[in-house]
């Protein structure tokens, strides 16, 4: 017995020890931590695509043009006003009185040097890898290494003295100013890249790797934070920049941690470890909202959940009538009502409501298992149809929390409407996704798509401007209209022409949306001003801490 | 001795082959590649091709192995495919924190699992022996992260005592020379530091030593149980010994022996054990970073990384073995 007292002693004085600590929620006045999901991969924005990197670079750099916070409204930035009289070639006029964070100005010059050097990339940078937005956007490059790779849109940049720039592209292109706002096209310090080897990379085993030290401690813009430090697998630290243009940061620091696991980001906002995070899971938010001291923002809706309907040789899909009876044969509503948690709302086209584009007028299918088997009965393939039908398994997208549910329900519905529905899953990496888009999925499967950037083109034009094999037709009308509104100058026609092209899809119905859901952030009550974006460009400069968290 | 080691460490050649061999086509078996796990809804067939063909899968696989073997011999891991990064500049971050948090399971497990076996023993039958039983069923039975998720519920958001993630506060600006935090806080002569990465430790290391602890505290029951019982023991006694003296010179330096060999054992499991508990608590190791190296088919990752850990693994093991030696004498080397 004594033994075990000899060994309670060491232990009380660690609890006395621990709580005389100052654990997790120390008071860290005028620093905001938040919280992702991972590191991010590099801080050169140009070579990055992933949400993680764009995080931070967001806070460090600024595009010409940017977003009105909360929208998708392209406003200006780095340029004050532009204009293009054939969308082919646009000119900026530039802001005054802007530097680098490293004290260098930003003019015509810096902006020319940064759309050059992408423009320019050769070897390991024109890897996918490196440069997926820039191969988004504009195709290929000045010398395509590859042949698989198109010609580049933008050919070059004019400078008009140090604050007026054209950017020429070699096809009239509408979504080229929208596409702008992606943090892969901010200008950065020309003097800071070439200082510390933002131009040299390499590729080891296949995987592109920068090998100057720019990408991972000198990424300089001229954003409302300048770097200050990242720990990899711990934290990245950013400071208020003092020289800021605009209206200064309210927070002096901003530090953003990974941490993967979602009940581990839930719990380090409730111990105080951190006072926001990213990527709420849908069943922590009652959690959340039950804690007095915390709070959920919603990030405003940017994303699709679709039914893709494989159309191809042989397939009962090829018939308008079994396409229309598996609309009316999903019952979306009663879906997104039981597994959104509240934060979805059911698709009617498949670009965001809030979106340019968006048509009050398409073909509506609600629920009706009557109408499906009448349609079913007049087509090729009688009741009961007998359909492939695929989910996916291990994976909870923003557009899809549980997709599991999702197919169930919608398995029971199209039952009910006269289809006879053969389940396949597959894990979501890599077997699932890939079978989805090499059209291998099965008659119908569910996906979807989180926008880039606010144009429709970069829903729409992303699904059915072309063929592919994903969904399996041909439509040379909507493919034609697609293009056309791509390349419009006017936005007013390219509204009109999305709208129409909207109404011609959801009458030919090469998929079925079926909701729109609310991705969720959570917060400490004392965190204010934080406003998230449709497309994740969140600022965090006119965040603030108001009392003591 | 000097040859024993030599010997053993010379074995490492083939067991290392096979066990590249083994994790090459081990990778190579699961469904998908870096290609389709990475690009998720974006691999079109085009990008998918053009990414398999950058990284060389479409070369028949026996060339694939003799690269890989070629350049691992190099010293040249590659780079991940998800990260970007260097995979041998990721072990040199990462193992640090694996290593240091395995050390401070272990020594939570042995320092608790050693006495609480021993008291066990020696109140053989008693209310005590039958809880620490309970207690151990429980220690290895509770997933790990469970266990995680109950700790941090009470010690880091009900009490707010302890970190709930991490491996030191985001606001500290310590130096890390060699990447293990509580040596870099001494070293550094910042108390602070010290006590932040401690407070850090706690609980990761409770939950990761959960298991060990359970099976050191049967283990070293069922040990001090047999000990108790020799002649040697029983000669002792009767000599006259202090009661203290033959428990602490007899018997538990002879039950120690089997200890050790579980505490090796464990401690190679813990290394590459951690992964559960370096996600839930954010903790930057080797661990969580394979779990994700799984997810995104990153090759170069799992390829490196678990070759390095097969190392490790083997070398703790040969410590162990030499250990034998140190603890009791009679055992020679040759």
């Amino acid at each position: 017995m004594r033994g075990i007292k000899r060994l309670a002693l060491p232990l009380v004085a660690i609890i006395v020890l621990v709580a005389a600590g100052t654990a997790g929620g120390a008071s860290r006045a005028k620093t905001l931590v938040f919280a992702g999901a991972s590191d991010p991969t590099y801080l050169d924005p140009a070579l990055v695509s992933d949400g993680e990197s764009f995080r931070v670079t967001n806070q460090i750099f600024e595009s010409l043009v940017g977003l009105r916070p909360g929208s998708t409204v392209v406003q200006p930035r780095l340029a004050t006003s532009w204009t293009s009289k054939n969308a082919k070639d646009w000119t900026f006029n530039l802001r005054k009185g802007v530097k680098f964070q490293d004290g260098t100005p930003f003019n015509s010059a810096a902006v020319c040097y940064n759309y050059n050097r992408q423009y320019n990339f050769t070897g390991a940078f024109q890897d996918a890898s490196a440069t997926y937005y820039w191969q988004t956007v504009f195709g290929g490059f000045h010398h395509n290494a590859s042949p698989d790779l198109s010609p580049s849109l933008y050919i070059g940049c004019t400078a008009h003295g140090p604050y007026k720039v054209t950017i020429h592209l070699r096809t009239p292109s509408g979504p080229f100013l929208s596409a702008q706002v992606i943090s892969s096209f901010a200008i950065q310090s020309p003097t800071a890249m070439k200082k510390y080897g933002a131009n040299s990379g390499e590729l080891r085993n296949g995987v592109f790797y920068p090998t100057g030290s720019y990408a991972f401690s000198h990424p300089t813009g001229t954003g409302p934070f300048k770097f200050v430090s990242w720990t990899v697998g711990q934290r990245v630290v950013l400071a208020k920049n003092t020289s800021y243009w605009g209206k200064k940061a309210r927070i002096d620091q901003l530090i953003i941690r990974p941490i993967s696991d979602n009940t581990a980001r839930l719990q380090a906002l409730q111990s105080g470890d951190v006072q926001g995070y990213d990527l709420v899971a849908p069943e922590h938010i009652s959690t959340i909202r039950a804690n007095s001291k915390l709070k959920v923002e919603n990030r405003p809706s940017f994303n699709v959940a679709y039914v893709t309907i494989h159309q191809g040789p042989g397939s009962p899909m090829n018939d308008l009538k079994v396409r229309q009876a598996v609309a009316y044969g999903l019952d979306r509503a009663s879906v997104v009502k039981s597994f959104y948690a509240g934060r979805g709302i059911v698709a009617n086209e498949f670009q965001p409501p809030q979106l340019f584009g968006y048509s009050k007028s398409v073909t509506k299918y609600p629920f009706n298992p009557t109408k499906a088997k009448a349609l079913l009965n007049s087509s090729s393939c009688h009741v009961p149809c007998k359909v492939d039908f695929w989910y996916p398994t291990n994976v909870s997208r923003p557009y899809m929390p549980d997709p599991k549910r999702n197919f169930e329900a919608f398995a029971a519905s199209l039952a009910q409407a006269g289809f006879n529905v053969v389940a396949h899953s597959a894990p979501w990496r890599p077997d699932y996704v890939k079978h989805v888009n090499e059209g291998t999925a099965g008659d119908l499967n569910l996906i979807g798509w989180t926008g880039d950037f606010g144009d429709p083109d970069n829903f729409l034009g992303t699904f059915f401007q072309t063929y592919s094999p994903q969904f399996g037709f041909h439509n040379n009308a909507i493919f034609k209209i697609l293009a056309q509104a791509e390349a419009e100058k006017s936005l007013a026609k390219r509204i009109a022409l999305y709208k129409k092209a909207n109404n011609m899809i959801m009458k030919y119905l090469p998929a079925v949306p079926y909701a729109h859901s609310q991705p969720a952030l959570g917060f400490d009550k004392n965190v204010k001003g934080y406003i998230p974006s449709p497309v994740g460009t969140d600022p965090f400069d006119p965040v603030f801490i108001s009392g003591g968290v | 001795m000097l040859r024993y080691v030599v010997r053993r460490l010379l074995l490492l050649v083939p067991i290392l082959l096979g066990v590249s061999l083994l994790i090459f086509f081990w990778i190579r078996a699961l469904p998908g590649s870096p290609a389709e796990a990475l690009l998720g809804e974006r691999a079109t067939p085009q990008l998918v091709a053009q990414l398999r063909e950058r990284y060389g899968l479409n070369k028949p696989v026996y060339q694939q192995y003799f690269s890989y073997l070629k350049t691992t011999l190099e010293g040249d891991f590659g780079v991940s495919v998800a990260t970007h990064r260097k995979v041998a500049d990721e072990i040199k971050q990462r193992f640090p924190a694996t290593i240091e948090l395995a050390i401070a399971a272990m020594l939570f497990a042995v320092v608790v699992g050693v006495p609480l076996g021993f008291f066990a023993a020696k109140k053989y039958g008693s209310f005590f022996d039958h809880a620490t039983l309970v207690g151990s069923l429980l220690g290895i039975s509770i997933p790990i992260f469970f266990l995680a998720i109950l700790l941090k519920y009470f010690f880091s958001v009900k009490w707010q005592l302890l970190p709930s993630v991490g491996r030191e506060s985001v606001t500290l600006n310590t130096p890390h020379p060699t990447n293990f935090y509580i040596l870099d806080a001494i070293i550094a002569r910042d108390w602070y530091a010290l006590w932040d990465a401690i407070q850090h430790l706690i609980l990761p290391a409770i939950a990761l030593g959960s298991i060990p602890l359970a099976v050191i505290t049967r283990i070293t029951r069922a040990s001090v149980l047999d000990v108790q019982n020799e002649d040697y023991v029983r000669t002792a006694r009767a000599k006259g010994l202090a009661p203290r003296a033959v428990d602490r010179s007899h018997v538990l330096r002879n039950a120690l022996l089997p200890i050790s060999t579980i505490i090796g054992l464990q401690t190679g499991l813990l290394l590459s054990g951690a992964v559960l508990t370096e996600t839930v608590f954010a903790w930057p190791g080797m661990g969580s970073w394979l779990r994700d190296a799984i997810f995104n088919r990153d090759y170069p990752v799992l390829q490196g990384g678990i070759l390095f850990l097969a190392v490790v693994f083997v070398i703790v093991n040969l410590i162990v073995d030499l250990s034998y030696a140190i603890i009791n004498p009679r055992i020679r080397y040759s």
